[in-house]
């Protein structure tokens, strides 16, 4: 009983010490808290459809951020960890009749396998030869798929796999659960040693060698992890819709996901992830102008790029809250001396 | 016997209408790092144009290429002006710019013309026998104007103080700057001739091919693997680049089975080998290291 008590306490005085001192972090909790009490309260099919495509596609998002936008390894085809992993599950599933908790994790280990085999190759690249080089990698899948109609069924793709989950709910459940756990996971390697190794490698290659660092496996290591949790959401993708079919190789898919990290900021992963939560909600919203749905979506997206071409999630955060110029501890804008040092902000 | 002819015709129109794309998009990406994705999506709208004077207005396909041509660059031109210049500096922000501008083009066109498969009468009629292979006069006159166009560039590029200013801005920015020459407004000059130039391939090339509004896809995947294989900023790569992958093309059409879907396979295989033994392309120019 004290035992719990203790923790209540804990819990309780981070809260107020270091959640609510800060709005992003209040947002951060918000955000968690809405989305796993939403089923809560509506039990609209089609509104939880739309909130579990968009967390699919929120690991999407951030696990392009982790590879291009934290490594810098500029990565225009990252359809094809998402296409490989909707395959991958997709086959293992009518082929092998493996349920889908053992299908996602193996499509999405044969995306890592595919970030080997395109990471070998791109090794040598760097910035524009590497984004180009990268587009060609799914159209290559995709020709393939192709040729093959009677594995993969062609044009048509492979339908009829298992359900995610037996009702909309616990389908929702299981797309908001792997998005917020893949994605503090991401959040969290950002974070650590590799992280910062990550970072450095996107700032001065050449640095980063000469301190003794083996560059070629740690950009080896991004291509993996970010393939990992790309698949991850390209088998979710293929058991929620029950399908797996070659619009998930497209060049427009590698395209938006290169739209949503950079809408949303690179360089963060939370920017990615709040993008995708704007913008595919948004697009879905404007379907009641069906013509004008894509052309408004581009204007959008163009219109925020020219006032903020750093991204909407940094441009906030900016707005709202003030590095202290002595500690580097952030703080609200409206305080004018520091929370931690008391040393006068601005 | 014709079965070569047909393989070559083939590779040399595919092959010089990828040289014009592939040498624009190079040019702008040299002088001011731009990877204009919205590239193909000038040509879709080119050819466009051409169908909406001819067929809409009733004039003569000729004024239809010089309208397109016109009507395009100023629109590049403007585009660039509003979209690109202000957030220059952002290499990512640039990038996404240029794909949303095509996939706004792109909307546009479905909403004027529809997705409805379109096509555009020849400028000459007619066509020529040779070995028993049907050799079109039109793709004669695409495959001269490409040819014709690629040698004017060249003599603007070398010959003029225009083509200096510019091979000189793409090979140092701050130093072309410190000469004298005006950066931004050689940067403009720049896209309106890229621009033209996928104009013009467009109003060349509309005969042959069928409009559809996603027609900037494929050309667009095509030409950024000739750019990678030739070398970024080298045009003579970007010329040899797109007659190799050309040719590997037409032949894989023709020659292997299910060609038509493997056809961009083959083509960027090919890219990714020549990239495992050169990784910076047949002609690579090494740019200034920008650490």
């Amino acid at each position: 009983m004290d035992l719990i008590l203790f923790y209540l306490r804990k819990l309780f005085t981070i809260l107020k010490n270091e959640v609510l001192v800060l709005p992003s972090r209040v947002v951060a909790v918000l955000f968690f808290l809405i989305l796993l009490l939403l089923p809560v309260f509506t039990k609209d099919a089609y509104l939880l459809r739309i909130f579990t495509l968009t967390s699919i596609f929120a690991i999407l998002a951030a696990s392009w951020d982790l590879l291009s936008g934290f490594t810098g390894q500029m990565n225009f085809g990252h359809a094809l960890f998402f296409g490989v992993g909707a395959y991958g599950a997709a086959l293992l599933n009518k082929y092998a009749g493996i349920p889908p908790w053992g299908t996602i994790p193996l499509g999405a280990l044969g995306a890592v396998v595919a970030g080997l085999i395109i990471g070998i190759p791109c090794l040598r690249l760097r910035g524009t030869y590497l984004a180009l080089t990268t587009l060609a990698f799914p159209i290559i899948l995709m020709g393939i798929v192709f040729a093959l109609p009677d594995l993969t069924g062609g044009e048509l793709g492979i339908s009829g796999i298992a359900r995610l989950a037996g009702s909309r709910v616990a389908s929702y459940y299981i797309a908001v659960v792997t998005m917020l756990g893949l994605c503090s996971i991401m959040w969290k390697i950002t974070d650590s040693n590799t992280g910062i190794i990550f970072h450095a490698i996107r700032e001065d290659e050449l640095a980063v060698r000469s301190a003794g660092i083996n560059t070629t496996r740690y950009k080896l290591l991004a291509f993996c992890l970010s393939g990992f949790f790309a698949g991850v959401s390209g088998g979710l993708y293929a058991h929620f819709m029950r399908i797996a079919g070659p619009s998930t190789l497209e060049v427009s898919m590698s395209f938006q996901v290169v739209i949503w990290a950079v809408f949303g900021g690179i360089v963060t992963i939370y920017g990615p992830v709040g993008a995708v939560f704007i913008l595919y909600p948004l697009l879905e919203l404007l379907r009641f102008w069906q013509e004008y749905r894509t052309l408004m979506f581009a204007g959008v997206v163009l219109l925020i790029l020219l006032y903020m071409p750093d991204g909407l999630f940094p441009w906030l955060r900016d707005k709202i809250e003030k590095e202290c110029p002595r500690c580097k501890i952030r703080n609200v804008a409206m305080r004018h001396t520091c929370r931690v040092c008391t040393a006068p902000l601005d | 016997m014709g079965f070569v002819l047909n393989i070559i015709i083939s590779g040399l129109i595919s092959g010089s209408v990828y040289a014009l794309l592939a040498i624009g998009f190079s040019l702008i990406f040299g002088v001011a790092r731009i990877v204009n994705i919205a590239h193909t999506a000038f040509y879709m709208v080119a050819a466009y144009c051409i169908y909406f004077v001819t067929h809409k207005m009733g004039f003569h396909p000729m004024w239809g290429m010089v309208a397109a041509i016109v009507l395009v660059t100023l629109l590049g031109i403007i585009c660039y002006n509003i979209f690109i210049n202000p957030i220059r500096e952002h290499e990512g922000a640039v990038l996404i710019a240029t794909i949303a501008l095509a996939m706004a083009l792109q909307e546009m066109m479905v909403l004027k013309f529809t997705g409805t498969y379109l096509s555009v009468p020849s400028l000459v009629k007619g066509y020529l026998l040779i070995l028993g292979v049907k050799v079109f006069y039109q793709q004669l006159l695409t495959f001269c104007l490409a040819l014709l166009v690629m040698a004017v560039l060249w003599v603007l590029l070398m010959r003029t103080k225009l083509g200096l200013a510019i091979r000189s801005t793409a090979q140092d920015k701050e130093v072309a700057n410190l000469m004298g020459i005006n950066e931004a407004r050689v940067a403009m000059i720049t896209m309106g001739i890229s621009v033209g130039l996928a104009a013009f391939t467009g109003a060349v090339v509309v005969p042959l091919t069928i409009l559809q509004p996603h027609m900037w896809m494929h050309p667009l995947i095509m030409i950024m693997a000739v750019v990678v294989l030739g070398g970024l900023g080298s045009l003579k790569g970007s010329f040899l680049g797109a007659y190799i992958l050309g040719f590997a093309e037409a032949l894989v059409v023709f020659l292997a089975p299910m060609g038509a879907f493997l056809k961009g396979s083959v083509a960027l295989s090919i890219m990714i080998l020549v990239l495992l033994i050169r990784p910076e392309g047949l002609f690579g120019v090494s740019f200034e290291e920008e650490r």
